[in-house]
């Protein structure tokens, strides 16, 4: 194998592990320790995308998370992911990626005719042309611009992938492993502190692995590798590689985001693929380290152009030559140590620098080397399409105005530094106002907001000895605090080339009769032509130039262009760059898998599932089950090969003809106590509740302050200060804040307790002419005679040896009981109840029969009770006390709740007794009346009546009291459904409710 | 994500905790004869203060304890937080 562009025994890859990969369908070799960026450059495959408006050739420009071009799909196991940075991606065996952003080839892009029509395409070019005609962007724009822009494409399959999340806790938590992160973490975990330490890169050391710098007399990268060594053998220190910070939120909790399989061709056998740590820290220490900065230069854009310490990175840790004729343009030292690496190399590096005369170790050392240097020389233009063949460059004026005649040079890459970017991004999130900071012409962290500290080049702090200085006294201070132990460890001496100031100079001014573009914004194509319109346009504030422009708005988050649309800013509109101020920085600080953020929480997982003691069975029996809230309901006990509506109607059938048996453990329970247990639910309750006797069950309604019914059920008085509340099965936890919120915010005098006991009792309604016969028979010895047990009467009983509540109370309107036990004993009950029902008929029915049953009884439910009725307008004033005072009793004074024509449930049925009418549906006066249709009133419950074999729905209807009888008409635009319809009343079946008294 | 104290448990992560509104509010006391304005008042008008605020929150996956809590509504800073029954100093 020959990789034209990799050097022999240089770089920190395995060479004894040989990779294969594919890119666009062409197979390559890399080695373990590859990037997929370092290995396509090993092989001298520059050309990688196509940019996001103009369709230009793009290649690569940086070696990390601040790659703006260079943006893949990758194809792992049988999935695909989009938005991948072949500089972050690690190469396995097996990759595969392609190129995004170009149709069809990467060499051959339809849409990079943009780029030749690009005086069409300036600043705003969105929002200017496709606005009009407006019916054109649904039809025509959007679907064009989805085609031709995109940045990949995601997956549609289910992601087979697991993702988790986690907890911890930390004293400090260090966000970087270079020299800040390093001995910042060294001398906290010396005093005994909780560290984290993280690394966004699969090597620790950051600028360690590739500065030329000596640390206690080893290189700047054995001594980080010893460092790391020692800090892995230490209990209260976890450090972590691939895993990048990306959020700081809100009282000192931050977001990191591990990539805990990405690098291997498959994720083992129980790992997850990303894990999402959710740190809580004492102390934050941002050692992220600095950027480089571009400069702007016409044609900046093309393939080879790219920053000069990723061209250094390449070289020093993947044994990669980025060209082998390069050119490196810079305004600072940096340059020349990327030059000096070529040199060193045996590749003849040209350097232009655009200061004058500058002196400092680093130059002399290149002189030395006989690197040719030229002196106030910039680029003006890099030439060649699809790869960088030569540069026009030129000498530029003291001022930076004039350039001198424009010449021709060969080179096969260009290596650009225009000095270094403090990364704040995190310190900025933490609400840190970030200030200017003239010297390095970049923003620094100010005050600290929360418990951050910022350290090292994110602080703007360059000089190595000075970062690890303050490093190491930061972390062994900031533990003190929180350990009391204040070790001493020595620093380390060490040795750097001293560097000369850089020049502020950021933009080579374009050449008379040149209109080149030059990009400040390389993945969303913002050049600085579409600023100065921007501008023109009157837009000032940068908030509104970004979005405008799109500038620093793409999935790079503008990580090497903001600063030079500041410049840019600055400079039309004649103000300083902290007066334009920058754009908020906002998590996430890279992108972030969709499946890392929702974890473990997809599918069944979504949400707990809830199951009653009695779901083996109703399983062994054939329910079909549905969701209730969080609770698996059966919905019918299928038999054979009935449907939904065939078994919930045999099931009702029977309740009314025989009897049945419905699982209801589900209903909220709450148990209330104390010896003002009667007077608290005088005051929850609508109705009257201080002469209940003990033994007796209520019905009652509960409102929130406002008036509107929250929830409904039964309440029995156990014994004397004992009383046990019943509510909706979706209401049942929202009852129980309610509760406690009066217990202890409003009248904390009142001596009562509640808690829930929903999870403590397994409960069975048994309905129908037979339930008493069924009860006699589980219950011998107790006398459940109408007399006995009358309607809302409680008794205690012993079920074949388990204790048992019994309940006479119905939802169905048939005679009913509701038996409760512990429980664990819930599938024994269940399994009785069976046996002994046998003879009468009994069968077992599921929610879809129990709500058949309780619709045409006009018993209101949670489809009534929808959190906008009153108790007027459910029939249920007759239980609103006129003497006594309770929660949101004032509010039904409001005029609108004691209107005439106020809304009150109706029962509906269709005139043809057939056609069911679709719950949600509206009541109209006038089928054919011109929209909007005056609504009247909505559908609320359907059914098909078992009582009278016909279709029967319940209804919010205005005026409902004086309705009775009229005519309508229900409208389903949903269904297409228009059905002439009967107004009755809700109490459609026994509406003297002489069954549950029989 | 806040990190409450509980004054009955401790540090807990927001998620813990419900929200209850403003805890400045004050029941009108039962069986009172008041104005509209007043229940109004109670009911529905809020001032949704920019700045330090005492407002309501449950443990609600914890003690179930209703606590007052003093928070800037504008930076998310928490500065005491208070049992139900204790004054606010
Ligand atoms: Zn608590």
């Amino acid at each position: 194998m020959s990789q034209d562009f990799r050097l022999d025994s240089v770089g920190l890859i395995n060479r004894d592990i040989k990779l294969s990969f594919k890119f666009n369908g062409k197979k390559y070799f890399g080695y373990e320790g590859d990037t997929l960026a370092s290995a396509l450059l090993a092989n001298g495959v520059h050309l990688v995308g196509r940019s996001f408006k103009y369709h230009r050739p793009r290649g690569f420009f940086g070696a990390g998370v601040d790659e703006p071009y260079a943006i893949v799909q990758l194809y792992r196991n049988n999935e695909t992911e989009p938005n991948i940075k072949a500089t972050e991606q690690e190469l396995f065996e097996g990759l595969e990626a392609r190129s995004v952003n170009c149709w069809p080839s990467v060499n051959f892009d339809i849409g990079a005719i943009n780029n030749f029509l690009k005086i069409f395409l300036p600043a705003g070019f969105y929002y200017k042309t496709f606005m009009w005609p407006k019916s054109f962007w649904y039809r025509i724009y959007e679907p064009f611009i989805r085609k031709a822009a995109g940045l990949g494409v995601a997956s549609i399959k289910h992601d087979k992938e697991r993702y988790e999340h986690k907890y911890e806790y930390c004293d400090l938590l260090i966000a970087g492993s270079g020299p800040s992160g390093l001995s910042s973490a060294y001398a906290a975990a010396k005093n005994g502190a909780k560290v984290i330490l993280a690394e966004d890169k699969p090597r620790f050391g950051g600028s360690l692995l590739t500065d030329d710098v000596n640390i206690g007399n080893q290189s700047g990268k054995d001594w980080a590798e010893g460092i790391i060594a020692e800090l892995k053998t230490m209990p209260n220190v976890v450090v972590k590689n691939r895993s990048q910070i990306f959020g700081y939120y809100d009282h000192n909790m931050l977001v990191m985001s591990e990539k805990v399989s990405d690098h291997l061709p498959k994720t083992k056998k129980y790992h997850p693929n990303k894990r999402l740590w959710y740190i809580r820290a004492k102390e934050v220490l941002i050692s992220s380290g600095s950027i480089e900065r571009p400069i702007v230069f016409g044609n900046n854009d093309t393939p080879g152009v790219m920053l000069s310490s990723a061209a250094k990175e390449y070289l020093k840790v993947y044994g990669v030559l980025v060209g082998k004729n390069p050119l490196i343009f810079t305004n600072n030292d940096s340059g020349y140590e990327t030059a000096i690496e070529f040199q060193k190399h045996g590749v003849k590096p040209v350097i232009l620098d655009s200061r004058k005369n500058p002196e400092s170790e680093i130059i002399d050392e290149a002189k030395s080397l006989g690197i040719n240097i030229k002196n106030s020389y910039v680029v003006v233009a890099a030439q060649g399409y699809k790869k960088v063949k030569s540069a026009d460059i030129a000498s530029i004026s003291d001022d930076k105005k004039q350039l001198g005649k424009i010449e021709s040079i060969t080179c096969d890459c260009i290596c650009v530094s225009g000095f270094w970017t403090p990364s704040i991004h995190l310190a900025s999130q933490s609400g840190n106002k970030t200030k200017f900071k003239e010297e390095i012409d970049a923003f620094v962290p100010g005050t600290s907001k929360q418990q951050e500290t910022t350290l090292g080049a994110a602080n703007g702090v360059f000089s190595l000895e000075e970062t690890l200085k303050t490093s190491f006294q930061k972390g062994r201070e900031l533990s003190k605090k929180i350990t009391d132990n204040d070790k001493e460890v020595s620093i380390p001496n060490v040795v750097e080339k001293k560097s000369s100031k850089h020049d502020k100079f950021w933009c080579v001014p374009l050449p008379a009769g040149k209109n080149y573009k030059r990009f400040l914004d390389f993945q969303n194509d913002v050049a600085v032509s579409d600023i100065e319109i921007a501008l023109r346009e009157g837009y000032r504030s940068i908030e509104h130039v970004k979005r405008y422009t799109t500038l620093g708005m793409a999935t790079d988050q503008g990580k090497t262009s903001n600063l030079n649309g500041l410049q840019l800013v600055s400079e039309i509109e004649n103000k300083v760059v902290p007066a334009v101020g920058h754009t908020t920085f906002r998590p996430p600080y890279t992108p972030i898998s969709i499946g890392a953020i929702v974890g473990r929480e997809v599918g069944k997982h979504s949400k707990p599932t809830r199951k009653s003691p009695m779901h083996d069975w109703h399983e062994k029996n054939n329910a079909v089950f549905v969701d209730a809230g969080v609770w698996l309901r059966p919905r019918y006990y299928k038999r054979g090969n009935e449907n939904l509506f065939e078994g919930s109607k045999r099931e009702a059938k029977n309740v009314r003809t025989n009897v049945g048996v419905c699982d209801v453990t589900t209903l909220g329970k709450i148990d209330i106590k104390g010896p003002d247990a009667a007077e608290f639910l005088n005051r929850v309750y609508t109705n009257a509740w201080l002469k209940l006797p003990v033994g007796k069950a209520r019905y009652g309604v509960m409102l929130r302050e406002d008036g509107i019914v929250m929830d409904d059920g039964t309440t029995t008085r156990i014994s004397e200060n004992h009383y046990h509340m019943t509510t909706t099965t979706a209401q049942a936890a929202n009852v129980l804040s309610h509760l406690e919120y009066y217990l202890q915010i409003v009248w904390p005098e009142l001596n009562v307790n509640v808690v829930s006991t929903t999870e403590q009792w397994a409960g069975a309604a048994i309905a129908g002419p037979k339930s008493r016969d069924v009860l006699q028979k589980l219950f011998p010895n107790l006398d459940v005679s109408n007399e006995g047990l009358p309607f809302m009467g409680y008794m205690e009983g012993d079920l074949f040896g388990v204790k048992a509540r019994i309940f006479r109370i119905s939802f169905s309107g048939e005679l009913a009981y509701e038996v409760n036990v512990q429980s664990d004993n819930g599938d024994f009950m269940w399994q009785k109840i069976m046996e002994v029902g046998e003879e009468f008929k009994i069968q077992p029915y599921g929610t879809e029969a129990l709500s058949t049953l309780r619709i045409e009884m006009g018993h209101v439910a949670g489809s009534e009770l929808d959190g906008r009725t009153i108790p007027y307008d459910n029939a249920l004033e007759g239980l609103v006390s006129k003497k006594k005072d309770f929660i949101g009793k004032r509010s039904l004074q409001r005029v609108a709740f004691t209107a005439d024509n106020r809304q009150r449930v109706v029962g509906v049925v269709p005139l043809d007794k057939k056609t069911s009418i679709p719950e949600g549906s509206h009541l109209v006066k006038d089928a054919n009346a011109p929209l909007p249709n005056p609504k009247l009133g909505h559908i609320s419950a359907s059914c098909w009546s078992v009582e009278y074999d016909n279709p029967f729905s319940l209804a919010i209807l205005k005026d409902g009291k004086n309705m009775i009888g009229e005519k309508l008409f229900v409208m389903s635009p949903l269904k297409n459904k228009v059905i002439p319809v009967e107004i009755v009343s809700s109490h459609y079946v026994d509406p003297k409710g002489e069954r549950v008294r029989s | 994500m806040l990190y409450i104290k509980c004054p009955h448990c401790g540090m807990r992560p927001q998620i813990e905790f419900s929200y209850g509104g403003d805890a400045s509010v004050k029941r009108p006391e039962l069986n009172k004869e008041i104005s509209d304005q007043e229940w109004d008042d109670f009911v529905y008008n809020r001032k949704s203060l920019r700045g330090k605020h005492l407002e309501l929150w449950q443990h609600i996956s914890g003690c179930r304890q209703w606590i007052k809590v003093e928070r800037d509504t504008a930076t998310h800073e928490i500065f005491k937080t208070f049992k139900a029954d204790e004054e606010v100093a």
